[in-house]
């Protein structure tokens, strides 16, 4: 039977649920690296029991984490426990939490800046990995997205970072960071065409690389940000949340902007509005069901100050016509006096049939659901904050 | 020989439980220190001073000798309590909320 693996980024912590097909009993882990914040873990989809994991902390930095072992044991990469710490020349090989930006070759100095909140320009300062998203050809190639808004790729399963620069080109002088920070946090391969890859910045917007990474451009044509950019439909500056596609009709792609639920059908060289029947449309996660492209699921917060569920009832939404029309998903879920989060990263949805689909809060409880979302279970409901919910289905 | 303690999810990344004796050649400095430090642990670069900068993350501070010498020039000699062994070498992170 087949089996369903969670990974669980939360603030103190990761966990990892696991339960068989079904999917009514789980497991919960202890803590993996208690204390440091998880941002993001994601297994290879092409060697499911590599994962790699993005551990941070305010005091102590980046660090990368790879368990080729399905999460039974972790080591950064390149300094696995027990080999030696140097190369043979005496270098240190503990470069797995390195993440430099490109500078001029001409002069040295920083490519670009980019705008801070009080308007004067900035050079890039890496903060954090807030997203991994593995190669879906290749275990050892993984992408992650950072704070400052950068995209880095790893060619030997995250032991060395080099950055994809050519994505700041695109008027990076312009973005600026969103309340939560400048950060790439969306990363979309296109399963048809391995050349081509989506990412999002918060606050910059969506951009579309066709060539490996070489050179990007942006796809915000239709975006609409009348209340937070002085130009409501400039190239770029868009606060976008989140983007999800069917890896069957790589054309579509679902966005969660800031506010508004929008839709391109064209790879995204224009976007048109899906909120609908929607109590608001402002959010974080979007995703799509495994088997049914035009399934949409989406957690409607309050508003860009208020985040949390509007009046108190915590509900996923779902469109089976691909947006626009919306029914609320409330089977299991609390429906008075619950005031979570449910952050861009922390929903994910299995490839089983029935397709089950998870999600986790700021409050701690990660629901699950096995029958597409017509009714939900806490799996677990005292973890810390979640930040990241993925899920592995393995045979 | 140089003694190092350091913060617990420090100690754990490089898989050691108690302080740290390093050999560090030359004059006694938090550079010196560091460089043998993360020379032997490099797992440790970029969690107590940045990859490039090589600069203190902010939240990480030093004491000896019951001094905060957090803010001391990474090569000003540190106290000979610390060059002898006598007294160790403290790596922690900043005391944070209240």
């Amino acid at each position: 039977m087949s089996k369903v693996r969670l990974l669980v980024g939360t603030r103190k912590g990761a966990f990892i649920l696991t339960s068989d097909g079904t999917r009514k009993q789980w497991d919960v882990s202890d803590p993996h690296f208690a204390g440091w914040e998880m941002y993001h873990l994601k297994g290879s989809p092409v060697e499911p029991s590599r994962i790699y994991a993005s551990q941070t902390s305010s005091w102590f930095g980046q660090i990368i984490q790879r368990s080729d072992d399905g999460g039974k044991t972790w080591h950064q990469p390149g300094t696995p426990p027990g080999e030696p710490t140097t190369t043979p020349d005496g270098m240190p090989k503990g470069e797995s939490n390195k993440f430099v930006y490109d500078t001029s070759p001409e002069t040295g100095k920083p490519l670009t800046t980019h705008q801070h909140y009080d308007g004067t320009q900035r050079p890039w300062e890496f903060k954090r990995v807030w997203h991994l998203e593995p190669s879906l050809t290749d275990p050892d190639t993984v992408y992650a997205g950072i704070e400052d808004a950068a995209l880095f790729r790893s060619s030997n399963g995250g032991q060395t970072w080099q950055e994809l620069s050519g994505l700041r080109d695109v008027k990076g002088s312009l973005w600026q960071p969103g309340a939560g920070g400048m950060c790439l946090h969306t990363i979309v391969q296109d399963q048809s065409n391995p050349r081509r890859i989506y990412i999002a910045i918060s606050a910059a917007g969506a951009f579309r690389t066709d060539d490996g990474g070489m050179t990007w451009r942006a796809i915000n044509r239709g975006l609409k940000s009348k209340y937070e950019l002085p130009d409501s439909d400039a190239e770029v500056g868009h606060c976008v949340h989140r983007i999800a596609m069917h890896p069957t009709h790589p054309n579509v792609l679902f966005m969660q902007k800031h506010w508004d639920v929008m839709r391109s059908d064209d790879a995204g060289e224009s976007w048109y509005e899906i909120s609908g029947n929607l109590p608001t449309d402002f959010g974080f996660p979007i995703d799509v069901h495994a088997h049914e492209p035009e399934t949409v699921y989406v957690v409607p917060i309050k508003s860009d100050s208020e985040h949390f569920p509007p009046d108190g009832k915590l509900r996923v939404y779902r469109s089976r016509t691909g947006g626009n029309e919306w029914e609320a998903l409330t089977n299991g879920l609390p429906q008075r006096d619950c005031y979570v989060n449910v952050l861009r990263d922390a929903m994910a949805v299995d490839s089983l049939d029935p397709c089950g689909i998870y999600f986790g809060t700021s409050g701690g409880q990660v629901y699950g659901s096995a029958d597409a979302g017509d009714s939900w279970t806490p799996i677990v409901r005292d973890l810390p904050a979640v930040l990241s919910v993925e899920v592995q289905t393995l045979p | 020989m140089i003694r190092v303690v350091l913060p617990a999810h420090l100690r754990t990344l490089a898989r050691v439980d108690s302080e740290v004796r390093l050999d560090v050649k030359g004059e006694i400095t938090q550079r010196a220190i560091l460089d043998a430090l993360e020379a032997r642990y490099p797992m440790l670069q970029g969690t107590i001073r940045d990859h490039g900068t090589l600069k203190r993350r902010a939240f990480v501070r030093f004491f000896a000798c019951e001094q905060d010498l957090s803010h001391d020039s990474p090569d000003a000699p540190l106290p000979d309590a610390v060059a002898t062994g006598a007294e160790p070498f403290l790596i922690l992170g900043a005391m944070a909320g209240g």
